[in-house]
């Protein structure tokens, strides 16, 4: 198993857009650079890539809250 | 009654200095803050404070009825809006007028017609303001903009009638893109304002930003002389001066009484700025749009002028003449504002809310900080970029951008990534020096490598 950190502190999303569906749900392939989520920091959104290639499993961080540096956002399997 | 208890719905470093202007004059202070920012220096500073929700804007501080409430519970007579946020939100004014506190601004009325731009423009041309060669009103339809479009003559701005900030904005340079823009542009306008209303302006090639400060108490209006504003990278300011060493004084004048003849002409009060186009080549200004709120970059008229604006705006709006009639207004030298953002300029400006290690600010005649650091400080990443501002104040531009220069090399903030390295950049210029600048030059600029870590 590996996390996807959010690389900046900020406010996590799992969408691009409120209407939208989120990045990945659980199964999906995920190749290095694919964009996980977005991190609102100063009014600036910072798309979330994966630096490794895996089977998406979850986001562990909240739609729409706060996240820290380094704090983990989702995990992949392999 | 004038104000006793000022309650100040914002953050950062224009709450600060309303504490410090409504403290001088004697008004008890009441600072909200979202959970994010129980730590900011407006709290510290403040003789109370108050939460008004978790760190998310749209929670705390863009929230009406929170704010409303915690300011009718805080016991305030009035309430001071800052700029962004609420600040031009008619809704939120009459919100505060209706719980019976002051709102430290114009009347929701005035708010709202110079806040839409179809109805500040008809506004200005009544009071014989010139604008900008354009749409006489709304526009609905897409044959109906290419039809004005072609009256008013190509390359035309095509913007949201309910827009604001530079949003949404799209260029066409004839009616091929003009049919493919306007359908995008009405879109958006619907999606983003729930208006799709459009209208439609002659684009100005290489404009300048000028725009002027005036102050109303809702009978007379003063000005306070110009700004200089054209350095803006995404239609965000960076740095700016005052006055337009551009204009020439007849220019100058002509510029300045058009602002007071429309501020006046909408029984304005509290304190605004009529941006305007200035087009050099043609010695010819156009207004743009009216901000009812103070500015940012306010400091650099107090400079020239002497004049404490968010005092005078606190005392109009609680009832007040004007303190001061328009001879008695004067400028002398210049003075020079740059933005301090929590951004790595050599990384696309990256934000970078970090925490502030150790603090130096430069002190002397003539330099003025307005911020709201202070050593161990973490800057929350949940609101805009601007950790503060450095104002010098000099005998003329020269001597102002000599004395911006030697200001940011004394300046020390560590822990953080900061836009310094851009305006000691800027200070250093040729074409800054030479005031040889427009609205379009900085992001060229930039783009053109004139920004590199290796000069540092």
């Amino acid at each position: 198993m590996s996390q996807v950190l959010s690389p900046l502190p900020g406010t996590f999303y799992v969408k691009p857009s409120p209407e939208a569906k989120p990045y990945k749900a659980k199964g999906d392939m995920v190749a290095v650079g694919d964009v996980i989520g977005l991190v609102e920091v100063m009014k600036t959104f910072i798309e979330v890539k994966s630096e490794k290639a895996g089977t998406f499993r979850e986001y562990v961080a909240d739609d729409a809250c706060p996240v820290s540096a380094g704090q983990p956002v989702a995990s992949l399997e392999f | 009654m004038p104000i006793q208890r000022l309650f100040i719905a914002n953050r950062g470093e224009i709450a600060v200095r309303i504490v410090k202007a409504a403290k001088e004059l004697g008004i008890t202070t009441i600072q909200a803050h979202s959970d994010a920012d129980k730590d900011m220096l407006a709290v510290r500073m403040a003789d109370e404070a108050l939460s008004i929700g978790p760190a998310a804007a749209k929670d705390s501080y863009l929230n009406v009825d929170r704010v409303v409430e915690a300011a009718k519970a805080s016991g305030a007579d009035a309430v001071h809006p800052g700029y962004g946020f609420l600040a031009e939100n008619a809704g939120f004014a009459k919100a505060v007028t209706e719980a019976g506190m002051i709102f430290v601004g114009p009347a929701a009325s005035t708010i709202e017609r110079m806040g839409d731009k179809v109805a500040a423009r008809q506004a200005a041309e009544a009071a014989g303001v010139p604008v900008v060669p354009g749409s006489k009103g709304r526009i609905e339809t897409v044959d109906e903009a290419a039809e004005i479009a072609q009256a008013v003559g190509y390359p035309v701005m095509i913007k949201a009638s309910a827009g604001g900030g530079g949003r949404g904005i799209r260029i066409a340079s004839n009616e091929v893109e003009l049919r493919e823009l306007a359908p995008m542009a009405q879109a958006e306008a619907k999606a983003a304002f729930g208006d799709g209303g459009l209208y439609l302006e002659r684009a100005v090639a290489s404009p300048r930003h000028i725009e002027v400060q005036i102050v109303g108490d809702g009978n007379q209006a003063v000005h306070f002389y110009e700004r200089e504003c054209s350095l803006q990278r995404r239609r965000q300011k960076v740095w700016e001066e005052a006055g337009a060493d551009c204009l020439d004084e007849a220019t100058r004048d002509k510029l300045c009484q058009t602002a007071v003849a429309l501020a006046e002409a909408v029984n304005y009060r509290g304190a605004g700025t009529l941006e305007y186009l200035y087009d050099p080549g043609a010695n010819e200004f156009y207004f743009i749009e009216m901000n009812t709120r103070i500015q940012v970059e306010h400091p650099v008229t107090e400079m020239v002028t002497g004049f404490d604006l968010v005092k005078e705006m606190i005392r109009v709006c609680g009832g007040e003449p004007l303190s001061v009639s328009q001879d008695q207004i004067k400028r002398s030298g210049h003075a020079i504002e740059v933005r301090l953002n929590a951004e790595d300029p050599f990384m696309q400006f990256l934000p970078f809310p970090g925490k502030v290690e150790r603090l130096k600010l430069p002190e002397g005649d003539g330099i003025r900080v307005d911020h709201f650091m202070y050593e161990g400080y973490q800057i929350p990443p949940f609101y805009d970029s601007l950790i503060g501002k450095l104002i010098v104040h000099g005998r003329d531009r020269a001597d102002a951008i000599a004395k911006m220069s030697r200001a940011l090399n004394s300046l020390e903030i560590d822990g953080l990534k900061t836009t310094v390295p851009l305006h000691k950049a800027l200070a250093r210029d040729a074409d800054v020096a030479a005031d040889a600048f427009h609205t379009q030059w900085l992001e060229p600029w930039l783009d053109a490598g004139n920004l590199s870590s290796e000069q540092m």
